[in-house]
């Protein structure tokens, strides 16, 4: 077991190595200085000419909005048609049938806003020609829409008054060329030299040891499990997700793949330290985010580790933990440490089955979605804590009666009015949605839905809602989710927990970065120091708690207490 | 929006070449020079291919090792895990039958000695390997099948599995495939 944690130890302070760096790179491609990779450049110029894109052309807060869902909605549009004809198409060796219309809906929803939630099983329910022309090119292209409006945030955060924040085509193209291809390309060489198919090649059969006739799924897979995890999608070729041997196959992808999915959401923050040279600032968000992921990470190590004492009473050693759900060549420990990393960050790939988890961990996971901005998905992590930041600063600002302000901009009524229909938008669509499943179950409880009885398929319901609206993806699978009422319901929650919490930020950036530069004199209040990071955390947790306190007590912590 | 639809249309389409089409035909001609050439990794018995090294396989004849149980029977076109909540009575049952099965098919060891991971499913359904104890504890029945030595098998074990990465990182798990292949070379 000892070598089980150090292994947990390691992939934390692996990722670190790399995000902070990384960091610093992300910061010089926005800013236009000189990287490693300006042999892009003449690539790039050839696709905003042939695009018909001048991408010296600024655009102010609005025209990003209106650029980001021009491109979303041509993407929706592409992505559900595929969906609905992807039987008759070419590249489906397998010959899997085309989506139903509910279903097209719900996985085109999903992956365009990044969450990925999938209600269909890879092996059977999608081509290779939708895996990797819709599915993978909707990792990339989302992962790079949330870093993009992130970029556009970060401009505004800039001390000049202006309303000129950039081309949004040339972020987003950057976003791609600059970051996401190229280290993706990178992870999926480590893990085809480790197992994982690349070809193109369909279904193999054989004869095994004992005589079964074995069917065997394969497929290009690698490169679309790079960009899931890099882009924070988790949306995996196989069913089983990064559970399935040839998705991740050894010790060492699985610490390739649970780090690829946090560089980025770690090397953003420090980006917007270089960005805006506010390294204390950056510091000081990450310092919270950490702690706020450690927070959860230690209940769920304890738990998995510590076994099922269901199990342990009927006599088996619970010395290998909770291992129902769980690959032996990752264990209890990596398997809990990926289901942590999994929720705060909005990936929702597994590495195991998460409604088979302890219940102390699955509330852990369900806070980790219910907070969404401990690191957080691609740019929309540090969206939300945005969101938190700009209410901490309000709060604190009249806790010691000075003038909200963040970064030399005051903060008034209008800014105020939408990061809190933000925050409180989160809440509003989990605990509604999850209302609503319930009242439906109680008026017939003979539908097909739940795939454990009491509290455990409260948690099945209630983590689906929390999963679509906080875009991570990841299931308590025992839901049967292919109907049209959930289809339906959950495609819309996730459209919404997408693209307002995207369109708020953005909003409020664009506006303070019109207002006049106040140059941080001794009245005011510091934004970057422990004291204020502490408060954040505060409210993050407070709105979390407020929120969401009666729904965990139905579900998880009643599980717990149930058995204790 | 009108004014960005006409390059939102070009780019998405150069993005498809790019991110689509270039990106996975690259890894893919990269992979062929991988083991397996990026089809997965076959093993071999008398020449005869009889599984993915990484694909688990079904295994509950007495003479072999077995693999864990599965939610999805192995069925490598469907994987999967059961999906049970750790409390929920229906798994606790089959946990039960588990245990109880392979007390029956195992006489001598008691409940308490059996490692969890072999009365519990995994999250693929496709788990290829089982822990080093999982293997260890069904040498006795192995033995008496097969007229072998107890020792040469735990030995067979210890040259088979499989040590946590660089040594220090990780689990230490014995690849179920792969110990039954070397089982089937041993001497008569």
């Amino acid at each position: 077991m000892n070598t089980e944690l150090l292994g947990v130890v390691a992939t934390f302070i692996i990722t670190l190595a790399i995000g902070i760096p990384l960091g610093k790179y992300i910061s010089k491609v926005f800013k236009g200085e000189k990287t490693i990779l300006d042999f892009m450049a003449p690539l790039e110029r050839f696709i905003f000419r042939i695009c018909g894109i001048d991408p010296t052309k600024e655009m102010n807060w609005k025209q990003h909005v209106a650029a980001l869902l021009s491109l979303n909605l041509l993407w929706f549009v592409y992505a559900f048609v595929m969906f609905l004809f992807q039987g008759s198409l070419f590249l489906n060796p397998d010959g899997n049938p085309s989506m139903s219309p509910h279903l097209s809906f719900n996985t085109a929803a999903s992956f365009l806003v990044n969450c990925n939630l999938q209600d269909y099983s890879g092996e059977t329910g999608v081509t290779y020609l939708t895996q990797l022309a819709v599915l993978m090119f909707l990792h990339f292209v989302s992962a790079a829409t949330g870093i993009a409006a992130l970029v556009v945030v970060f401009k505004a955060m800039r001390e000049k008054v202006t309303d000129k924040l950039g081309n949004f085509f040339e972020i987003f193209v950057k976003s791609i060329t600059r970051i996401l291809l190229p280290i993706s390309l990178v992870i999926a060489l480590l893990l085809v030299f480790h197992g994982t198919p690349a070809s193109f090649d369909g279904k193999d059969q054989l004869i095994t040891m004992q005589g079964d006739t074995a069917h065997i799924s394969r497929g290009p897979a690698a490169g679309m499990i790079a960009i899931k995890h890099l882009g924070t999608n988790g949306g995996g070729w196989f069913g089983a997700n990064s559970a399935h041997p040839l998705e991740n196959p050894d010790y060492f992808t699985n610490m390739v793949e649970v780090i690829a999915q946090v560089i980025i959401p770690v090397a953003l923050i420090f980006a917007l330290g270089h960005y805006l040279s506010r390294k204390r600032l950056a510091w000081v968000i990450f310092g919270v985010m950490t702690i706020g992921v450690l927070i959860f990470l230690y209940p769920a190590l304890h738990a998995e580790i510590k076994g099922n004492p269901a199990i342990a009473q009927m006599g088996p050693s619970s010395s290998g933990g909770n291992m129902e759900g769980k690959e032996v060549r990752f264990g209890a420990p990596a398997s809990a440490y990926w289901c942590i990393l999994t929720t705060v960050i909005s990936t929702g790939s597994v590495n195991s089955m998460h409604d088979s988890f302890m219940p102390v961990s699955g509330c852990m996971q369900l806070l980790g979605m219910m907070t969404n901005c401990f690191y957080g998905g691609n740019g929309v992590g540090i969206l939300n804590y945005y969101i938190f930041l700009i209410i901490a600063v309000f709060i604190s600002g009249l806790m010691v009666g000075r003038t909200p302000e963040f970064l030399g901009r005051k903060i008034e009524a209008k800014e105020m009015k939408i990061a809190t229909i933000i925050a409180l938008l989160h809440p509003l669509l989990i605990l509604a949605f999850t209302a609503l499943a319930s009242f439906g179950l109680v008026r017939d409880p003979s539908l097909p839905w739940l795939n454990n009885p009491g509290y455990h398929g409260f948690s099945e319901m209630l983590y689906q809602y929390t999963s679509c609206s906080a875009n991570n993806g990841s299931g308590f699978e025992g839901l049967g989710d292919n109907t049209p009422f959930w289809n339906i319901t959950a495609g819309f929650v996730m459209l919404l927990g997408r693209f307002l919490p995207i369109i708020g930020p953005i909003a409020i950036a664009g506006i303070l970065a019109q207002k006049k530069y106040i140059p941080e004199s001794s009245g005011t209040l510091r934004t970057d120091t422990g004291t204020f990071g502490l408060m954040t955390y505060a409210v993050i947790m407070i709105v979390a708690a407020l929120a969401f306190f009666p729904a965990l007590t139905l579900g998880p912590l009643a599980e717990y207490f149930s058995r204790h | 929006m009108k004014t960005y639809l006409l390059p939102s249309l070009k780019l998405t389409a150069v993005l498809i070449i790019l991110c689509s089409v270039l990106y996975p035909l690259l890894i893919a001609g990269i992979a062929k020079t991988a083991p397996g050439q990026g089809k997965g990794v076959t093993l071999s018995l008398n020449g005869k291919v009889v599984g993915y090294e990484n694909i688990g396989q079904k295994f509950t004849k007495d003479e072999y090792f077995w693999s864990r149980p599965s939610a999805v029977d192995y069925n490598a076109a469907g994987s999967g895990g059961s999906n049970k909540g750790p409390y929920a009575p229906d798994f606790l049952a089959s946990v039960k039958a588990r245990i109880d099965t392979f007390l029956v098919h195992n006489p001598g060891v008691t409940k308490e000695q059996i490692p969890v991971d072999l009365v519990t499913a995994s999250g693929s359904g496709l788990d290829p390997d089982i822990s080093i104890e999982g293997a260890r504890i069904q040498v006795q029945r192995i033995a008496r099948k097969r007229n072998k030595n107890e020792k040469d098998l735990f030995d067979l074990i210890d040259k088979t599995k499989e040590k946590p990465l660089l040594g220090f990182l990780g689990p230490e798990k014995v690849n179920v495939l792969k110990l039954n292949i070397a089982l089937e070379g041993l001497p008569k």
